[in-house]
């Protein structure tokens, strides 16, 4: 088991240098540098534009950008050993100038905790919709599979079918249009974030497709124990019925659904940067939108990498899960 | 099937009566296919995308790239929205930013999605196919390396690889052709062909070992035509069936590009085939969402729409080529 994990841990490090390394590739094969993507009018000078290129290491050969991006380079200038990726550096935001993009990413506003970070506003919005989808998914795909075959279960279907199929940023525009713009439900435009109630519309809308998809998930896992003999003899001994639907049945139907769950928060904490545009959400998602179209390279870099380590941990953590809750399953290859 | 000589006719009709024709796989599932309603609402569906993609020059009521200057954001003429401006009944779906009119440029997007989602779904499937069968077939060495670049291309966040390259490299030589268009297509293409050649080499592991193939190979036939003529048919459910999944995300990838504003080219030019996708026209649609919501309504329903179709096809496939899997999912 521990010999399995730090093996496991250890396979995050290429996986990780390999997206930095097909990001870093791609980003600077981008024609013209950064400073002037505008041909028709160029915004630096040849001066500012060489002095510009010295501090974010842009004059360098490729192989040492690279390796200063992500274990660490010498700086000439300063004279000191500036750690890279290895150490959480991120490098400079080309646009916001004085500003790293861990610092953009990670750092909350003074005086306010980490929560209030762009990273833990996304963090929160995605356990949110994780949490919504859970207690409404669960639910609905227990009931729907007790019930197969009636107008209950064809209805709780459809539902699932289309909240897997219909995009969410397609399902925010008709909610937005609908309870927005018609009925004056919601605001549209939100400043502040502290009021619960703003929290309702991004939630359903990024969780709706987990939800479905763990509807569906649950469905499927209960009808496949509801046959089983072990259903049949707890009821054959006389149990309430509740107790047969919760201890037998659930215990064993909710595994494949508890796997699911890691890869659900990683795909709903990096899949929000079109929920939290729609809706302004001062995320990390936003930032990012945001980033591509001011061209901002290094942000745009470091996010994905970033949200790369967070699709990885996650997998990796559905693996770990598995073992816990089905001793039927051994982590020997 | 009747292979057996009858003696006299009155037999013949009585083996009639036990041996039905023969029917391929194909056949069978067809016939499946056709009683599942949602799947024949969902190919009717598909079928009216695909005329209007093909017909929208003729089908579109106003020219998609005409600017009507004192009408811009103008709404449909049935809605009322909150700005006091007079709807124009030649705009069914009102106007956008530049005064064109929404119900044209609609029917003109079908075209992109139309093209994103089949072109690289076909590049998709006949690239992870080759691949797919011969790590499968061949096996050793080959199959090893496969399989790593297959870990390494999964770790990828498929969207952000999207977008980091539609970013990068738009301004590139490859950014510039058709709009934009092959970049989009290499792009889904990079990503996308792992999941195929998996998916096949799985079917040629598991078929490799079965009689019928045993049995051509002791004949004496070659083994490209043990793969493309035994092999292959028999894994060619599997593939519709991804194919069939495959088109809605496509659509849905491209969709969220154009939204975000990095997504194919806009056309001027009115000779153009690809003039607006959906997801441009959602992006342009919201500045101005109390006022003209069709904008992002109309590409938003279509997006929707095909979407739909597409999965309710798709189920229906999935129970067609494999009926004991029927309800499962």
């Amino acid at each position: 088991m521990t010999t399995y994990l730090i093996r496991r841990l250890f396979w995050l490090i290429p996986v990780l240098v390999t997206v930095s390394l097909v990001t870093f590739i791609i980003m600077r094969s981008a024609p013209g540098s950064p400073w002037d993507t505008d041909e028709n009018k160029r915004q630096v000078d040849a001066i500012t534009q060489k002095s510009l290129e010295a501090y974010y290491g842009l004059d360098k050969p490729m192989w040492r950008q690279f390796v200063g991006y992500i274990i660490g380079d010498w700086n000439s200038q300063t004279k000191k050993f500036v750690c890279g990726l290895a150490c959480g550096n991120l490098g400079p935001s080309y646009r916001q100038r004085g500003r790293s993009v861990q610092d953009i990413l990670f750092a909350a506003p003074e005086n306010q905790t980490f929560w209030q970070s762009r990273f833990g506003y996304s963090v929160r919005l995605g356990v949110s919709a994780l949490l919504f989808a859970v207690f409404i998914g669960i639910p609905l795909g227990i009931v729907a599979a007790l019930k197969q075959n009636t107008i209950v279960d064809y209805v709780a279907l459809f539902f699932a079918t289309s909240g897997i199929s219909v995009p969410s940023f397609v399902l925010a525009i008709f909610l937005i249009i609908i309870f927005g713009s018609w009925l004056h439900w919601i605001d549209i435009i939100v400043d502040d974030w502290s009021g619960l109630k703003y929290w309702v519309m991004p939630t359903l809308v990024l969780g709706f497709g987990t939800m479905a998809f763990t509807a569906r998930l649950t469905r499927s896992a209960m009808l496949e124990v509801l046959r089983q003999d072990y259903v049949r003899t707890a009821r054959a001994k006389g149990l309430a019925e509740r107790v047969v639907i919760l201890r037998h049945m659930l215990k064993n139907a909710l595994i494949p659904v508890i796997t699911i769950l890691g890869p659900a928060l990683a795909g709903l904490v990096t899949g929000s940067f079109i929920i939290e545009t729609m809706f302004s959400f001062p995320g990390m998602g936003r930032a990012y939108v945001q980033a591509i179209g001011q061209r901002d390279y290094s942000m745009i870099m470091g996010t994905t990498v970033v949200y790369a380590l967070l699709v990885a941990v996650a997998n990796l953590s559905v693996d770990i899960v598995y073992v816990f809750v089905d001793p039927r399953i051994r982590l020997e290859e | 099937m009747a292979t057996a000589q009858p003696a006299n006719t009155h037999n013949i009709v009585e083996l009639n009566d036990v041996f039905r024709p023969s029917r391929s796989l194909g056949q069978e599932a067809w016939s499946r296919l056709i009683k599942n309603k949602a799947s024949v609402a969902g190919m009717i569906i598909i079928a009216i995308f695909i005329f209007m993609a093909a017909f929208a020059s003729v089908l579109a009521p106003e020219n998609p790239l005409q600017l009507n200057s004192g009408k811009r954001f103008l709404p449909p003429p049935f809605y009322k929205g909150s700005t006091n401006t007079q709807p124009d009944p030649r705009f069914l779906l009102g106007t956008d930013s530049l005064g064109r009119d929404v119900l044209s440029r609609t029917i003109y997007g079908s075209r992109v999605s139309m093209v994103v989602g089949f072109i690289p779904t076909i590049i998709i499937m006949l690239l992870g196919t080759t691949v797919g069968m011969l790590s499968g077939y061949i096996g050793g060495r080959v199959d090893n390396i496969l399989m790593r670049l297959t870990d390494v291309v999964y770790a990828f966040p498929d969207l952000l690889f999207f977008i980091i390259v539609m970013v990068a490299l738009r301004e590139s030589f490859l950014g510039q052709l058709m709009n934009g268009m092959i970049l989009l297509f290499s792009a889904l293409a990079i990503v996308n062909w792992v999941g195929v050649a998996r998916l096949i080499r799985g079917q040629v592991l598991s078929l490799k070992q079965k009689e019928f193939v045993e049995a051509a190979r002791c004949i004496g036939v070659k083994d490209v035509r043990i793969m493309f003529r035994h092999i292959l048919p028999n894994s060619l459910g599997p593939l519709i069936v991804w194919a069939a999944f495959s088109i809605p995300g496509l659509i849905i990838t491209e969709a969220i590009l154009g939204y975000l504003g990095i997504g194919l080219r806009p056309s001027t030019d009115a000779k153009a085939f690809f003039i607006t996708s959906w997801g441009s026209l959602m992006l342009d649609g919201q500045s101005a969402i109390n006022g003209q919501p069709f904008l992002l309504l109309a590409p938003a329903i279509c997006v929707a729409l095909i979407v739909l179709a597409f999965t309710f096809l798709g189920d229906g496939l999935r129970d067609a080529f494999d009926p004991r899997m029927r309800g499962t999912q």
